[in-house]
């Protein structure tokens, strides 16, 4: 994902002289070793048994049989799976730019030096970010609730009816309203850093020059922060697909309208826990596994092309 | 947002602008020497329109917050019954609190403990493998280095559900689920944590400086703990504080590895009470669920606030840096 920054970092180390390099050669893995050895544990074998699991079926008659690809092939054929995977495309392709784009302004407005009580703006907008998200969702599930939440109290004091956010409609909207909330001051936060280290000439070359404010904005500021930005396009992408917790909370306030196959992830989940379909439910995790990182590639070649 | 896209100004810079409207704004060409001199003075002037625009997502960041706070002094009946942005007439913050600590035998205390718990192992060791990690790629030459970095860095695409179900079974066969540790072994590897205390490593500590400390005689351990993580401190309590959010508000790996209530986490024992109402016979307590709520988040926010300093210049200096 994030290869290309590596990548660059990565060939930078042969500029540096090859003696030492040679002496201490295994050095490193004093140091990178405990990582390595965890993360094998957490995540190369929970991987590879995933695979295996996926060539299984476990039947009534005949116990757990080697079956190939077949429950891919069931995957790929079925409709719940891909009704999901619909859903949180939408969402992916909704939610995901407005709240980058309500970040990238917020760090725009920060580092213009323009606001008043700068650092109160930036510290109170991220503060959402360590907020769990079973608390977030939580709240704003209260607050949805038209019989002793926020959106109870507006019909009341107004004497309107605001549509349920909760009914099946719009409650995808909800979710996603809960996301943003959650992370626009953490997009926030990224784009900004990486505003504030533009080297400040550039800005002095850009007004001898009689660039304007939106001028520098798109021929400095934007480009300058494309890493950035191409990160947590990422990362969104990859949250996107693995939403989870705020439908599985909210599917208490909501039972009709989120239906436990209603993400990739809850489907997933059901799957394996309520289902029993645990060589299943591995495929489809690694089929949605797939589809992200499909799409997290795509994304990440797109951003870079750009910047050549 | 940029509607003030005129930086021209015909008010010398150092003199605190009025309110005026951008349309407003006239342009002018700024003569270079102001615009130099402003430049120089550091000082762009303030604009109450874009403040005004800004300070609506300032709105909507808070406003549930406030609201989670308010919602916290009321009873439940209050809850139900009252304006969500204005008090109750009984102030019930500290009952709550109290009510919420030790409802069904105290329960909610051990969730908070067992939080700490995995908070302090979690996130301690996660990003204590994390700086190690991040020190060997920056500083070290090792066979195996680039592979380390394509598997590590591809599997930060892995979703987590991917991982997840195998996860269970695999540590059922060990025996671990149903135990802190099944909490605890994966909340110990961070990739996002490796990647920036590897950046953050690269720039903060001069190779120079670890020559020195070698031709001193000082040993590879020595050198790490007495000339480098000194240096990584900003980086290292970043890393840790973003480590520390991960952990507090785990959901789906708890949610998946503990059957018994009383290694619950924090996350999972409000849901859990959330979800008694919608029981038949279940108990609602609402207004614990919103208490319940504002404990948990208090410490972190109350972390990052206290820590800002720390881990703003360590985002900024390591994370994000093309």
């Amino acid at each position: 994902m994030t290869t290309l920054h590596l990548q660059g970092a990565a060939k930078r180390r042969p500029a540096r002289p090859p003696a030492p390099r040679n002496r201490r050669s295994w050095t490193g893995w004093g140091f990178i070793g405990p990582f390595v050895a965890v993360f094998a544990l957490v995540f190369l074998a929970p991987l590879a048994y995933s695979v295996y699991l996926s060539l299984f079926r476990d039947q009534l008659i005949g116990g757990t049989t080697f079956v190939g690809l077949d429950n891919y092939q069931q995957a790929l054929t079925d409709s719940q799976f891909w009704a999901s995977v619909g859903r949180v495309s939408l969402f992916l392709a909704v939610q995901v730019p407005i709240m980058l784009g309500i970040a990238l302004l917020v760090a725009l407005a920060l580092d213009s030096g323009r606001l008043y009580g700068k650092d109160f703006f930036r510290i109170s907008v991220f503060l959402p970010y360590a907020v769990p998200a079973v608390v977030a969702s939580l709240m704003w599930g209260f607050m949805y609730g038209t019989r002793f939440g926020l959106v109870g109290d507006i019909n009341d004091a107004l004497g309107v009816s605001l549509p349920d956010p909760l009914s099946p409609d719009l409650v995808l909207a909800s979710i996603g309203n809960i996301v943003t909330w959650e992370f626009v001051g953490y997009n926030m936060l990224i784009f900004y850093s990486a505003l504030r280290v533009i080297p400040h000439s550039l800005y002095e070359a850009a007004e001898i020059d009689g660039a304007g404010q939106l001028r520098v904005i798109t021929a400095i500021k934007l480009p300058a922060i494309r890493g950035a930005l191409v990160i947590a396009t990422i990362f969104s992408i990859i949250g996107s697909f693995q939403l989870f917790n705020e439908p599985s909370i909210l599917q208490n306030l909501a039972p009709n309208a989120i239906t436990t196959d209603y993400t990739p992830n809850l489907y997933t989940y059901s799957l394996s826990f309520s289902g029993q379909q645990q060589n299943y439910s591995a495929t489809v995790a690694i089929v949605v596994g797939l589809i992200t990182m499909v799409i997290a590639y795509v994304v990440q070649l797109r951003g870079m092309r750009k910047g050549a | 947002m940029n509607g003030p896209s005129s930086p021209v100004t015909t008010a010398p810079p150092t003199v605190p602008a009025p309110a005026r409207s951008p349309g407003a704004a006239p342009r002018l060409r700024t003569p270079r020497v102001r615009a130099s001199r402003r430049h120089t003075a550091g000082r762009p002037r303030r604009s109450v329109l874009l403040t005004v625009l800004t300070g609506l997502v300032l709105l909507y960041s808070l406003v549930p917050l406030l609201w989670l706070v308010i919602s916290a002094t009321k009873t439940q009946e209050g809850l139900a019954g009252s304006f969500g942005l204005w008090f109750s007439g009984d102030f019930a913050l500290w009952d709550n609190i109290s009510t919420t600590f030790t409802y069904d035998d105290g329960v909610f205390t051990r969730w908070f403990l067992n939080t700490l718990l995995y908070v302090v192992v979690g996130a301690g060791g996660a990003t204590f493998l994390a700086v190690l990690g991040g020190y060997a790629l920056a500083k070290f030459a090792f066979p195996g280095k680039r592979a380390v970095f394509a598997v590590v860095i591809g599997a930060v695409a892995v979703p987590g559900t991917a991982l997840a179900v195998p996860t269970f079974l695999m540590f059922s066969k060990m025996g671990l689920t149903d135990t802190p540790w099944a909490v605890l072994i994966p909340s110990l590897i961070s990739p996002f944590g490796l990647y920036l205390m590897w950046v953050f490593a690269t720039e903060a500590i001069p190779t120079e400086l670890m020559e020195a400390a070698r031709i001193d005689g000082a040993s590879e351990v020595r050198t790490f703990f007495q000339v480098a993580l000194p240096l990584l401190a900003p980086g290292t309590v970043t890393v840790l504080l973003f480590t520390m959010v991960a952990t507090w508000n785990n959901y789906f790996l708890p949610l998946i590895m503990l059957k018994d209530p009383d290694w619950y986490p924090l996350t999972l024992g409000l849901d859990s009470w959330n979800a008694q109402a919608a029981t038949a016979g279940g108990d609602p307590v609402f207004h614990l669920v919103i208490t319940g709520s504002l404990i948990t988040v208090v410490p972190l926010i109350a972390a990052f606030l206290l820590l800002q300093k720390y881990w703003q210049s360590g985002l900024a200096a390591g994370s994000v840096k093309e």
